[in-house]
């Protein structure tokens, strides 16, 4: 149960500081749902990358740091109390990066990954269907092989940054013929301006276009663009959804930030308005600290092991860090709400939302939570089903 | 960094889970209540043995120095089995003595680590666990502690394992802000052995209630095929598991001396003490009429769990204790 970083640790920490002390920038960046803050964050991008900070877990020669786990850790903690831009980059980053890491081919992960880091390309996700969200395998979007690649048709829905991005990853169904619904289904990218793809932004609940529907007809996708093998795509997407839920997608640095500025806002507050709220706060700020504590037991998990052997795979406790980061995020946004009182209430476009509207927008961003990266009930079946084995039952 | 216990822990852990699961610690909860706390005494020198005492007493006082992650394992053990008697405050005393380093100390202190004392502590509200099993009661009163030397009627509690008892009269041992002091360390060493236990109780209640909803069969399947059933233990693993790393924390930074570890220790606290008695509501909901009947040994779990949520700082005072800075 140590908890005692090690010099490189200790280093790599006051490297990441220093370095996002120089070039955060001080105002806030306009929000990532408008052509011009999109801009302006992929340029952010951009200069992480010029200073090998955009994807530090990486192998150096993809322009990472090849940082620990924990690194990983710390760099974020870091990130996010300097108060740093929200990552457009993250589903490549995140998502894409990790797949092609484990499925990809030398060739795609030469040619794809540079411009990701960099923010020349920014990926959306092509997963869900008008008729296939949480039971994602039914997915009725198809690929049909054509000469040198497929022609993929259908329609995917609430496909996140599609407003604006450049690039998309996701299933579609190659073999309509098999016996069950997870098998036939093929990994594939393609670009989001390609003939045959209609965008149609969407909005999401504050009406800002965060996601897309997503219209293809015919597209047409080289081999080269295929991820693993043809058919083979649900094992691929699955680890990839894995590392979404679990610790990669929404780290403990996160939530030590806004823990941080939530116990601030409290003790600034009127005591009529704090004392009644105290509790809440509290349970924010144990729930902040709890997930950080509970990120670092895992990356010692996932790199040395119970006994000295690396699980190296989260599996299904993924469900655990899903479920509590995101009634984590809303709570602590839901009770930075009520310190505010009637300021709580001004959309984050307002000119007086406080705090630039950052705890507006993170509340309405935070009600998603629950929903996106498989809902809190999936998950809450997975735990059930695979951490405690109770038998399988109806959805 | 490698937040995890070590092999030594874990083999730790494993021993106190065997020498506890082979002697019967329900029957021996159950003659506590009743008044016998032979079967107790009996088991609560083996624990001495196995080194559980001497994790709060000094090398030079016959132990091993204070260990809290050892600690905070040992108490899990003896939470998830439903141990009676005064464990938290003999470690309390333990951690005061050690503190203070008054006369009393030498006399204590050793015969805590060998397991021949069993020492309760008042200092938190009017009362003392198990006052009539302890070999010393000590009560501490703003800069004071005393000796009790008698104590009241046994006032039952919500977990007939856990009677309490007002102390009465008594010499002065010592006074002065040293007391204070040391009655704030011995207050974050019960703290942290109270969310243990709590840890260790709701990792029994979940275990046995996925047990029976495996194994219960109604309209014909599993009950714990149902989603509404499903979702209560997952909720239940999910609030462990995000305790056990802030008891694991809390430790550490107690171990280290760190500033923030009465906060920390608090937070796990709260953590622990809420996810054991969650783990107690939805044991005695999934397991229905059955739960809410004395006779099966599951009430003994369920029983313990409020009252070890709010020993030792209810979750109110632990919340403020977080924010205090």
């Amino acid at each position: 149960m140590d908890l005692e970083f090690t010099a490189a640790e200790r280093e790599f920490r006051d490297e990441a500081r220093s370095w996002l002390a120089r070039h955060v920038p001080a105002a806030p960046l306009p929000s990532l749902e408008t052509a011009e803050g999109f801009a302006a964050h992929r340029e952010w991008e951009r200069r992480l990358a010029a200073d090998r900070w955009s994807a530090v877990s990486w192998p150096e020669e993809h322009g990472g740091r090849g940082a620990s786990l924990v690194q990983w850790l710390i760099f974020e903690e870091e990130y996010h109390a300097a108060g740093a831009p929200g990552r457009v980059s993250q589903n490549g980053i995140q998502l894409l990066a990790p797949t092609l890491f484990a499925h990809g081919t030398d060739a795609q992960r030469a040619r794809l990954l540079g411009p990701m880091a960099r923010g020349e390309v920014i990926w959306a996700q092509a997963w869900s269907e008008p008729e296939a969200g949480s039971d994602l395998a039914s997915l009725r979007s198809k690929a049909v092989r054509t000469a040198g690649g497929w022609l993929v048709s259908g329609q995917k829905t609430w496909s996140s940054r599609a407003a604006f991005a450049d690039r998309a990853f996701g299933l579609f169904r190659s073999d309509p013929h098999t016996p069950r619904p997870h098998q036939g289904l093929t990994y594939l990218m393609f670009p989001l301006d390609a003939p045959g793809v209609t965008v149609r932004p969407l909005g999401r609940l504050d009406g800002k276009p965060a996601f897309a529907e997503l219209f293809l007809d015919e597209v047409f996708v080289p081999d080269a663009d295929v991820i693993g093998e043809p058919g083979q795509g649900w094992r691929a997407a699955m680890s990839t959804a894995g590392n979404e839920r679990g610790l990669t997608l929404r780290s403990p640095g996160r939530f030590s930030a806004a823990a941080e500025r939530l116990a601030a806002l409290w003790r600034e507050a009127p005591e009529e308005v704090a004392g009644p709220l105290t509790d809440r706060v509290a349970d924010a700020v144990i729930g902040a600290r709890a997930y950080q504590l509970f990120g670092y037991a895992q990356a010692s998990r996932l790199t040395t092991g119970e006994d000295g052997a690396p699980t190296g795979d989260l599996g299904a406790a993924a469900s655990l860090n899903k479920v509590f980061w995101s009634e984590l995020d809303l709570a602590l946004h839901e009770t930075a709400l009520d310190l505010l009182g009637p300021a709580g209430m001004l959309a984050d476009d307002a000119d007086e939302a406080p705090a630039h509207g950052r705890w507006a927008d993170g509340y309405t961003f935070s009600l998603a939570g629950p929903i996106y990266a498989g809902t809190n009930e999936i998950q809450c079946d997975l735990i059930a089903e695979r951490l405690l084995g109770l038998p399988k039952g109806r959805r | 960094m490698r937040f995890l216990p070590s092999t030594e822990q874990r083999e730790f852990a494993r021993a106190l889970d065997g020498l506890l699961t082979a002697s019967d610690t329900p029957a021996v909860a159950r003659a506590w209540a009743a008044g016998d706390h032979k079967p107790g005494r009996a088991l609560w020198g083996r624990l001495a043995e196995a080194g559980v005492f001497g994790l709060a007493v000094s090398a030079r006082h016959g132990g091993m120095g204070l260990l809290p992650a050892e600690l905070t394992v040992a108490f899990t053990e003896l939470g998830r089995h439903v141990m009676p008697g005064p464990l938290v405050e003999t470690v309390a005393v333990a951690a005061f003595l050690e503190r203070l380093d008054a006369g009393a100390a030498t006399e204590w202190l050793p015969r805590i680590a060998a397991g021949e004392a069993l020492v309760s502590l008042c200092a938190d509200g009017p009362y003392a666990l198990d006052a009539d099993a302890a070999d010393a009661v000590l009560v501490v009163e703003g800069d004071t502690v005393r000796r009790a030397e008698g104590h009241g009627p046994a006032q039952a509690s919500l977990d007939p394992a856990r009677r309490l008892f007002r102390p009465r009269g008594g010499t002065v041992l010592a006074r002065g802000p040293a007391v204070t002091s040391a009655a704030g360390h011995a207050l974050d060493v019960a703290r942290l052995a109270t969310a243990a236990q709590s840890l260790g109780l709701g990792r029994a209640l979940l275990a046995q209630t996925v047990s029976h909803v495996t194994r219960r069969t109604q309209f014909g399947v599993p009950i714990g095929s149902f989603q509404a059933v499903k979702h209560r233990l997952a909720d239940i693993l999910i609030a462990l598991e995000f305790a056990q790393p802030l008891v694991h924390g809390a430790a550490a930074a107690l171990a280290a001396g760190a500033p923030s570890a009465g906060r920390e220790v608090a937070a796990a606290k709260v953590a622990a003490g809420e996810a054991g008695h969650a783990a107690a509501r939805t044991a005695l909901q999934l397991h229905g009429a059955l739960g809410y009947s004395e006779e099966p040994a599951l009430s003994l779990w369920i029983r313990k769990a409020r009252p070890l949520r709010d020993a030792w700082g209810t979750p109110a005072e632990c919340r403020r204790r977080v924010l205090a800075g």
